[in-house]
């Protein structure tokens, strides 16, 4: 059973599902990190990227990586929109209410895609979907190894304006310090506004990554979303790299778990994880001691 | 000046809306045969149109409505005056409970009988609760022998049980095998985890080493699945002679690229029931993943000119002739049949004519019908391979079209 036939397409596989989680983990990190919320609506708003992506293939016949380039800055003025104009204002500055207005969201896009979509399962075929590329013993799908280098890209540009922007240093700013960020001369909702619509381009990207090799329904969200909160948790809210390394890790362990436990049981592994993480290292990987 | 008029329009409204309650009750509780005469046949037609199952339930709608619209355009219900069928279209969303809430309101809407359910959980429960009003309920696909051997009076099901189909697909296997000198001895399962998979993996575990085979892994896998390169994986580890997928259409297909994909080529591919094993529309789309698949299942009567000619009318609308539309447009003249002999829309009565049934015009090749403890004694799958473009049929011998090619050649 432990032959490198089996292992090495295992690890490869494990890391190149993991590297779309992390994507989804790093959009809502980025948000917990600045705003200090848990986004319960990130799901939701995968959902609708997916169906976005969906259709723009269907109707527009517009190719999936493609139409990453166009959801991203659509989902980044969604994103914006919603924290400006509604989450934002509905929440009065308290983090409870954050936490109802964002679960509030879900729901009502949740419903929303169900009323207009209802529940079935989509899928497209691309004709590419099923082209492999030999790595050693394994036939690595095309698809995936192009999600894996996005999400690098994605990740590494996500740093770099972090790191180098006046918007990236005002963001960090704000997550450090909002009062003295605001004295300094920074907008905090329009910092605020930013950093929930880059965590939702995040999502959008890999709405458009996911969808050549997975299915959409109104409730396709809400399983990538329970592991990325997982991923938060274990590579420690807020931190970029470790929403980066704990999706990869995650993937890896779902892999495995599926190998060893089945199907059926595959995402258990994930959750037993999470449990020890918890327990031992309750600020994470990457996450700073309290 | 306004007001009077509009008073007095609104007392004549509810004086008339009030008899018209009054009449329609008073239709509601005339007896049967007052109502029925030219009036339309109600009966409940419930698939899984949507959700992870919603391609076959669209196409066991299609056969359905097919059946239904062939009925009323040749003179409807000859012994009710001519009535017309009139569907409720019920959509189960690929759940039990959604099959269960159609019912409840297809009963609520005074259908006579319920025809489908296309999946074993959905039909399962879909049955009982018909049961409970004495609702006539015909099983047009679900595999799982509970469904008939419960004691429910009102469930018929047309189409073979996991039982006979099982039996069938073991001794062709075994047939296939002993003619091309035995080449598999080891075998492994990859079945969805519901009712039908489940119980599907089952049988074949408990059967299969009687007959020779080693079963070296069974591995199961929800409904939907959108990943099968573990799966994949844990069969190229242990490199079984034969692979036997017991999954739903999607799954299937998934299941088959995948192992194209990663260039794993057991001896056969050997299914029962599968989901897409022997689908015109798999083979159109994914000829190569598709080749040489051989499947035991249900398919209809080729030597019989209206299954050929019903075959052509699906194809020229554009659709696929798949085993849900033939077992469907079947179902429906079954029970066209039951009702006409019935000479009512009573439930009782037709579920009296269902059991008694010897209907043989439908397009299957099972013969008259005959009914036992709800199951049609005659219903048999037949074994198909893909070869080519096309599905052939190569056991039993009487309807068969091809030779089997076993093993597989290699790629």
């Amino acid at each position: 059973m432990l032959s490198p036939v089996i292992l090495v397409p295992a690890v490869l596989n494990g890391l190149m599902a993991g590297a779309v989680y992390a994507l989804v983990a790093l959009g809502l990190t980025l948000i917990y990190g600045v705003l200090h919320i848990i986004n319960f609506a990130h799901g939701a708003l995968l959902t609708a990227a997916m169906f976005a992506a969906f259709f723009a293939f269907t109707l527009l016949g517009l190719d999936p990586y493609l139409a990453a380039f166009l959801l991203a800055p659509l989902f980044f003025a969604i994103g914006y929109a919603l924290q400006r104009f509604i989450i934002g204002p509905a929440a009065h500055g308290e983090d409870r209410n954050f936490l109802l207005v964002t679960l509030g969201l879900a729901v009502v896009i949740e419903n929303a895609l169900l009323y207009f979509f209802r529940a079935d399962t989509r899928t497209i075929n691309l004709p590419y979907a099923f082209d492999v590329v030999e790595i050693g013993p394994a036939f690595v799908a095309v698809p995936r190894i192009i999600a894996f280098g996005a999400v690098i890209a994605v990740a590494a540009a996500l740093w770099t304006m972090m790191r180098w922007t006046d918007t990236g240093k005002a963001i960090r700013a704000v997550a450090k310090e909002k009062l003295g960020a605001e004295l300094c001369g920074i907008n905090v909702a329009h910092i605020y506004a930013m950093t929930f619509g880059l965590g939702t381009a995040c999502v959008a990207v890999a709405a458009c990554l996911l969808i050549p090799t997975y299915y959409v329904n109104p409730s396709a969200g809400e399983a990538f979303v329970l592991i990325a909160f997982t991923i938060v948790v274990l590579g420690g809210m807020g931190s970029i790299a470790g929403a980066l390394i704990g999706g990869l890790c995650v993937g890896v362990v779902e892999s495995f778990s599926s190998i060893f436990l089945g199907e059926s049981l595959g995402q258990i592994g994930i959750f037993i994880m999470f449990i020890v993480v918890l327990l031992a290292r309750p600020s994470g990987l990457f996450g700073a001691r309290q | 000046m306004s007001r009077w008029p509009l008073q007095l329009n609104r007392r004549k409204f509810l004086r008339s809306t009030a008899l018209g309650a009054t009449a329609v009750a008073g239709v509601l509780h005339a007896p049967a045969f007052l109502r029925a005469q030219g009036a339309a046949v109600k009966i409940g037609v419930l698939h899984p149109v949507s959700g992870a199952l919603s391609y076959s339930g669209q196409q066991g709608r299609l056969g359905a409505t097919m059946a239904i619209d062939d009925v009323n355009t040749s003179g409807g219900i000859k012994a009710l005056g001519g009535a017309k069928f009139d569907p409720m279209l019920g959509d189960a969303q690929s759940t039990p409970d959604g099959g269960n809430a159609e019912v409840e309101k297809m009963n609520a809407a005074g259908v006579c009988a319920v025809v489908g359910g296309y999946a074993s959980a959905i039909c399962l429960s879909a049955s009982q609760t018909a049961a409970r009003y004495d609702l006539p309920y015909v099983v047009d696909v679900g595999v799982v022998d509970s469904i008939v051997t419960r004691g429910l009076k009102n469930t018929f099901r047309f189409g073979p049980g996991f039982g006979v189909i099982a039996k069938t697909a073991l001794d062709n296997l075994v047939a296939i095998n002993d003619q091309a000198g035995k080449p598999a001895k080891t075998v492994m399962i990859v079945h969805e985890d519901s009712a039908f998979g489940a119980g599907l993996a089952k049988l074949l575990n408990a059967q299969l080493p009687d007959r020779g085979f080693q079963v070296l892994e069974t591995i199961s896998h929800p409904t939907p699945t959108r990943e099968f390169e573990n799966v994949v994986l844990k069969i190229k580890a242990q490199n079984p002679d034969l692979v036997i997928p017991a999954n739903y259409y999607n799954e299937y297909v998934l299941l088959a690229r995948t192992m194209q994909q990663q260039r794993l080529r057991p001896k056969g591919i050997y299914s029962v029931l599968g989901g897409a094993a022997s689908s015109y529309k798999f083979v159109k789309e994914f000829p190569e993943a598709a080749q040489y698949i051989m499947d035991c299942n249900h398919w209809f009567d080729p030597k019989n000119p209206k299954a050929l000619d019903l075959k052509k009318r699906v194809e020229d609308k554009g659709q696929f002739y798949t085993y849900e539309v033939y077992m469907n447009y079947s179902c429906i003249l079954l029970l066209a049949d039951a009702i006409e002999r019935a000479a009512s829309t009573d439930r009782a009565k037709i579920t009296e004519a269902l059991a008694g049934s010897t209907f043989s015009g439908h397009v299957m090749p099972y013969g008259p019908t005959k009914f036992v403890d709800g199951q049609n004694q005659g219903a048999a799958p037949v074994n198909t391979q893909v070869l080519g473009k096309d599905i052939q049929v190569i056991l039993p011998v009487q309807f068969a079209s091809a030779k089997p090619i076993f093993p597989m050649p290699p790629a």
